[in-house]
């Protein structure tokens, strides 16, 4: 249902029943290493190219989100997903290997949760039952694509983020009441803002007013207090654009608790992982959220979080040619079943 | 590092102002000082090399740049393929770019991260890619400074 200007309310709750979660050598090394189904020691995957290892790491987390929700491939209905390369290729050759009916998406680290506020629009006017969406992305494939090769010496300016390696896949289905899942219950679809910032290498400064944009629409449109929810998590704006953003939202008049709002970007690393100002990439917000938060809000660490995936749109061509980058950010709102706001 | 763009709208200003109090700078000092360092000892390194050259080989200061820099870029070729080089790289910036092992990194890098893509189309097509300007524009301002030499020579100002 329609709310506000540009959000939906899903009261049929959706539920996401099962996750999969890859991830690479990087990761495993970081703070969240433990709520990965799958972890890779080596970059290469055993496959012959970044781009094929990106591949596999999608057709992994869906193969362990359907083993773990227990049904097979045909039952599902459709899949959203997408991923950073050009023409999104990793995650329409899984498509092509799952042969699962497929909505290859497109809104760069924004995919996550595009997908799932799709999936779950979907799930809940009964035009599916059962719908996987997810997002990825693989550091050495979009280093070669964005910036320079891996192996080349160039300097990193402080600002600039490291691409995380993994894939986070949910299963989305109808809800089954007593079920003690995590639900989705509302999406506020961003709109694309450009504050005329024009540095590859500072994306976390692009992105924070599109979060805020979307954070405060959520809001507004849902005539909801942040206090009503436990958690407002950011995609990957990194040290940078979280800063900026909690100004932002703090100048708007919303009050957000210490520890309130947080970033996925920031929760993956430890402190002596040298990724600068925090991880980045479309399988960051996946990852985190299908991994960890969801895995807290099932120990009852968090009952209601509002997740927010940020994507800069552009790409290495449009900054070549001194265009700014346009960013985007889409929130969906979690809750654990029975939790009935 | 706000955009170029002439026409912002004050909304756009703002933010920009806004954002750059959250900016990490760069330090400038410690990685000028650390640059100074590091490129000194490849410099070093490379100094030890044309000595060799000299010593046990019959080459003069003339022509010991020849086997020097091939030396100095297998060097590098080497730290790249076992993926050092990125991270000397990090460290020392311009310390490491600017030496003849950083144009061979920009090289070697290239070359390896596009051999999925074959030979002829990968490798052969995109080894220079990070290069190719150096090489344009090396040759360009040699040009120029020749063609300046020429000129002041032949109105007998030098």
């Amino acid at each position: 249902m329609l709310k506000g200007q540009q959000s939906w309310v899903f009261d049929n709750r959706p539920m996401i029943t099962a996750t999969g979660v890859t991830g690479g050598p990087f990761e495993a090394n970081g703070n969240l290493s433990s709520d990965f189904d799958l972890l890779y020691d080596d970059l290469w995957m055993g496959q012959e190219s970044y781009e094929k290892a990106h591949r596999l790491l999608l057709e992994e987390a869906i193969k362990v989100a359907l083993k773990k929700g227990e049904i097979e491939k045909d039952q599902v209905q459709f899949l959203f997903a997408g991923d950073l390369i050009n023409q999104i290729t990793p995650t329409s050759f899984a498509a092509r290997t799952m042969q699962i009916p497929y909505f290859g998406l497109f809104g760069a680290c924004s995919t996550s949760m595009e997908g799932l506020a799709l999936s779950s629009f979907v799930v809940n006017y009964q035009g599916a039952n059962y719908v996987l969406t997810g997002a990825s992305s693989h550091n050495s494939a979009v280093e070669k694509q964005f910036r320079y090769p891996t192996e080349y010496g160039g300097q990193k300016p402080p600002t600039a983020q490291w691409t995380i390696t993994g894939a986070g896949v949910a299963l989305v289905e109808t809800n089954k009441p007593g079920q003690d899942n995590p639900v989705t219950t509302s999406a506020t679809i961003g709109k694309v803002i450009d504050m005329g910032l024009s540095d590859p290498f500072n994306m976390g400064g692009a992105m924070a007013p599109a979060a805020a944009d979307t954070i405060i629409a959520h809001f507004r449109d849902l005539k909801l207090d942040p206090s009503y929810y436990d958690l407002i998590v950011t995609g990957d704006l990194g040290r940078i654009g979280h800063n900026t953003t909690a100004e932002l939202l703090n100048k708007s008049g919303l009050k957000l608790k210490q520890g309130q709002f947080q970033d996925c970007g920031l929760l993956m690393y430890k402190e002596d992982q040298p990724v600068m100002a925090g991880g980045s990439g479309a399988g960051c917000s996946a990852t985190v959220l299908y991994g960890h938060l969801l895995n807290e809000m099932k120990k009852g660490t968090y009952k209601r979080i509002l997740v927010v995936a940020t994507g800069a749109l552009l790409s290495p061509l449009s900054f070549q040619q001194k265009d700014s980058i346009p960013c985007i950010a889409h929130a969906v709102a979690i809750e654990m079943n029975g939790e009935k706001g | 590092m706000a955009s170029k763009q002439k026409k912002m709208t004050p909304q756009q200003k703002n933010y920009q102002t806004l954002q750059q109090k959250h900016e990490l700078k760069r330090p400038v000092l410690k990685n000028c000082i650390k640059a100074f360092l590091v490129g000194g000892l490849i410099c070093l390194i490379g100094q030890a090399v044309s000595y060799f050259y000299i010593y046990y080989f019959n080459f003069t200061e003339q022509n010991v740049g020849n086997p020097t820099v091939a030396t100095m870029v297998f060097f590098s070729m080497l730290l790249t393929g076992f993926g050092v080089y990125d991270h000397i790289g990090q460290f020392a910036g311009a310390g490491s770019a600017v030496p003849v092992t950083g144009f061979g990194n920009s090289v070697i890098s290239a070359a390896i991260e596009h051999r999925t893509e074959g030979f002829v189309l990968g490798v052969g097509g995109n080894m220079f890619k990070l290069a190719g300007s150096v090489i344009l524009f090396g040759v360009f301002s040699a040009f120029v400074v020749a063609l300046i030499k020429t000129l002041l020579v032949m109105w007998g100002v030098l």
